[in-house]
């Protein structure tokens, strides 16, 4: 789940990390309001989601409130990405007298926390990466202890400097605590501005929080922005299922997400295009077939359906239980392809032929069968 | 001989009471893996279809001997699990369960390596040796014993690709699913290594998909170690950049983690990649009697 940058920056604040006085506007008025409570030139920045809001012309500062007012209504209401922007962070302008980069992200090599620290902070990292590699310093936390300053400290040193190091310690500390206790998978500051004071501050922040610990933090949930998810993605999700919107015709329902994917590449390689992932997980009980279709036929201009299982975990007899009860209660104005193999396969072939439903057992042939049933092609695409 | 798994393994499973666990407890033993007891707190005394529960894992493996544990507990206990059964020092710890939180998962796979255990999951199906025994949800009857070692991130997507070996006459030593969580406890280089020194096994199929660097760590792994033939299948090459496809672990992230990055990995270390799961066998089939008749990786 990711948080906007005030948010983000709410909860490094929470945990001793320093960043700019600033407050959320979702109107030109308010941002006045905010810009003159806080008194100096402001920063008035989009509050989006995606990357690249300053290049979109989203960031702008403001010597006094009632350019904050002015700056904010040019902003709010700006597509970014085809985002539109509903609020604005207005935060004090900071004097910056040089730009580091600090994260702690999840390494799936190591099976760490990993920190990433440089002396050139200011763009993405992969730009950093790409450009400046030997400016870069990476190291794994001990997952048992965290952060130890005997080691740690020099390793992070050796970016920000000796002058900075005590800073610069005391926010890997803050950012590793609030990593840890809210369960994040990615707590970055970017720009780390340093003050021509000599002070470090949190310029820019990003918190994604990782959606399989929110139960243990049910408050969160209240942060979650509704631009993360299309409102179909959010209807899947709160029905136990994975989908992602695609642009193809061809809808799709499968369990397990190596071969929804695998799914979804045959159909292109077969001539037709995919239009969506789904997932229905294992355990799948008929509900979540039902629920499934339903969203999918949602779907704008969809020409086909196909409904690919391959049961281990899921069996065959719910998936047939569920796509009888769809039947009954939704109208299915496409084709209908079915794909079912694996556990209780037999049950669930029973079940669909009481009902005067067929089933694939291959699942080239079935793709084949829904290309074609779709429209798009012959059926024959790359596989000629 | 088969990886990790035999049929003289004794295994047990946590939360053999629940509707996953006494199913999939049943459907072991069924394809004769030797299931000589559950755990779930609470509920010792009790039996699921005459095997015995127990309410600890300390306990289960006192009485029976185990040594290896499955795990079908729900994902907000599933972390005391892991360590209940790392710390009673079973050998190989077996996780189904989805969605246990990451950091959860960082802790546990050092907790587990700290023991001397290994960790096969979490989010996966389990591994499966054909004809001897099975540990986990993958339906038995699509596999036959034979010479092919089959390693993937994914559940389905696997039975897919075992499917079409059988079909097409090529057995398999060991199927493991590794699981589709960002961190897991055994990455496809420690499998290779095992296959590597199997003598059943004559090839390997190789299961990758978007996120993360796992297929171009084998990739590099293969090159420098491997004499077996080894082909692969990448799935997600249609999926979109920033979104996660069901699997936690699988989403390209940053430009990182494409499809198209690591079929060229493998292709550069010489790796052939099918571009339908039921290519494998074709593919996988000359090289395997190449590399019997004596020349390096089939080639």
């Amino acid at each position: 789940m990711k948080l906007h940058e005030f948010q983000a920056k709410g909860f490094l604040k929470e945990y001793g990390i320093p960043v700019p006085e600033g407050r959320p506007a979702s109107t030109p008025q308010e941002a006045r309001a905010i810009a003159s409570s806080i008194g100096s030139p402001v920063m008035v920045k989009a509050q989006v989601l995606v990357g690249g809001r300053g290049k979109a012309g989203g960031v702008k500062m403001a010597k006094t409130p009632e350019e904050a007012e002015a700056k904010a209504r040019d902003i709010l209401g700006m597509r970014i990405k085809g985002i539109e922007v509903q609020r604005v962070l207005i935060a004090a302008a900071v004097d910056i007298a040089a730009e580091f980069y600090v994260s702690l992200a999840v390494d799936r090599s190591t099976k760490t926390i990993q920190c990433i620290a440089s002396a050139s902070g200011g763009m993405d990292i992969e730009e950093i990466a790409a450009t400046q590699p030997d400016r870069i310093v990476r190291f794994p936390l001990d997952p048992r202890a965290g952060p130890v300053r005997a080691s740690d400290q020099k390793k992070l040193e050796s970016a920000f400097g000796n002058e900075l190091s005590e800073q610069a310690w005391t926010i890997l500390e803050g950012m590793y605590k609030l990593f840890s206790e809210k369960d994040c998978s990615l707590v970055e500051i970017n720009p780390c501005a340093k003050t021509p004071q000599g002070r470090l501050i949190a310029a820019d922040a990003k918190v994604i929080f990782d959606d399989n610990a929110l139960f243990r933090h049910p408050e969160l949930e209240n942060l979650r922005s509704p631009e993360e998810y299309s409102a179909d993605e959010m209807d899947a999700r709160s029905n136990g299922l994975s989908y992602v919107g695609l642009d193809g015709n061809i809808g799709c329902i499968v369990n397990g997400a190596g071969l929804s994917m695998a799914t979804m590449d045959l159909i292109k390689y077969y001539g037709g295009s995919p239009a969506n992932f789904l997932d229905v997980g294992g355990s799948s009980n008929p509900e979540k077939v039902l629920n499934a279709l339903r969203i999918i036929l949602k779907h704008r201009g969809l020409a086909a359906i196909l409904i690919n299982i391959f049961g281990g975990i899921t069996r065959c007899d719910d998936i047939a239980r569920g796509i009888l009860m769809a039947r009954e209660r939704l109208s299915i104005p496409v084709p209908l392809v079915i794909r079912l193999i694996g556990t209780n396969e037999k049950e669930g072939r029973a079940i669909l032929k009481e009902a005067g439903l067929d089933a694939y057992e291959d699942l080239t042939d079935a793709v084949k069968g829904v290309v074609v049933r779709s429209g798009s092609t012959d059926g024959k695409g790359n596989g000629v | 001989m088969s990886i990790l798994l035999g049929p003289d393994t004794r295994v047990i499973v946590q939360g053999i009471t629940g509707r996953d666990g006494s199913f999939h407890a049943k459907s072991m033993r069924e394809y004769g893996t030797k299931v000589v007891g559950g755990v779930t707190p609470g509920k010792g005394g009790e039996n699921v279809d005459g095997i015995p529960v127990y309410n600890t894992v300390a306990e289960a493996v006192e009485r029976t001997g185990a040594d290896c544990t499955v795990i079908f507990v729900p994902a907000r206990f599933s972390s005391e699990a892991l360590r209940e059964a790392a710390d009673a020092r079973i050998p190989l710890i077996v996780c189904i369960t989805e969605g246990i939180p990451v950091l959860d998962m960082i802790r546990d796979v050092h907790y587990v390596k700290d023991r001397g255990c290994r960790l096969i999951g979490p989010n996966c199906p389990g591994l499966i040796s054909p004809g001897a025994a099975k540990v986990g949800i993958m339906p038995g009857r699509i596999h036959t014993p034979g010479g092919v070692g089959v390693i993937s991130r994914s559940g389905t997507l696997t039975y897919e690709v075992v499917w079409a070996l059988t079909r097409a006459g090529l057995g398999q030593s060991t199927c493991i699913g590794v699981g589709g969580d960002p961190v897991i406890g055994t990455s496809f280089v420690e499998l290779l290594a095992l296959f590597e020194a199997d003598p059943q096994t004559t090839g390997v199929a190789l299961i990758g998909e978007i996120g993360g660097d796992d297929e171009e760590q084998a990739a590099q792994y293969i090159a420098q170690n491997m004499k077996k033939p080894v082909v692969s299948f990448i799935s997600g090459r249609t999926a979109p950049p920033e979104k996660r496809m069901g699997h936690a672990g699988a989403i390209i992230s940053g430009g990182k983690g494409g499809a198209e990055h690591k079929v060229a990995a493998l292709r550069d270390s010489g790796v052939p990649v099918a571009d339908r799961p039921d290519e494998i066998p074709t593919i996988l089939s000359p090289r395997v009697a190449a590399h019997a008749a004596g020349s390096p990786k089939g080639a």
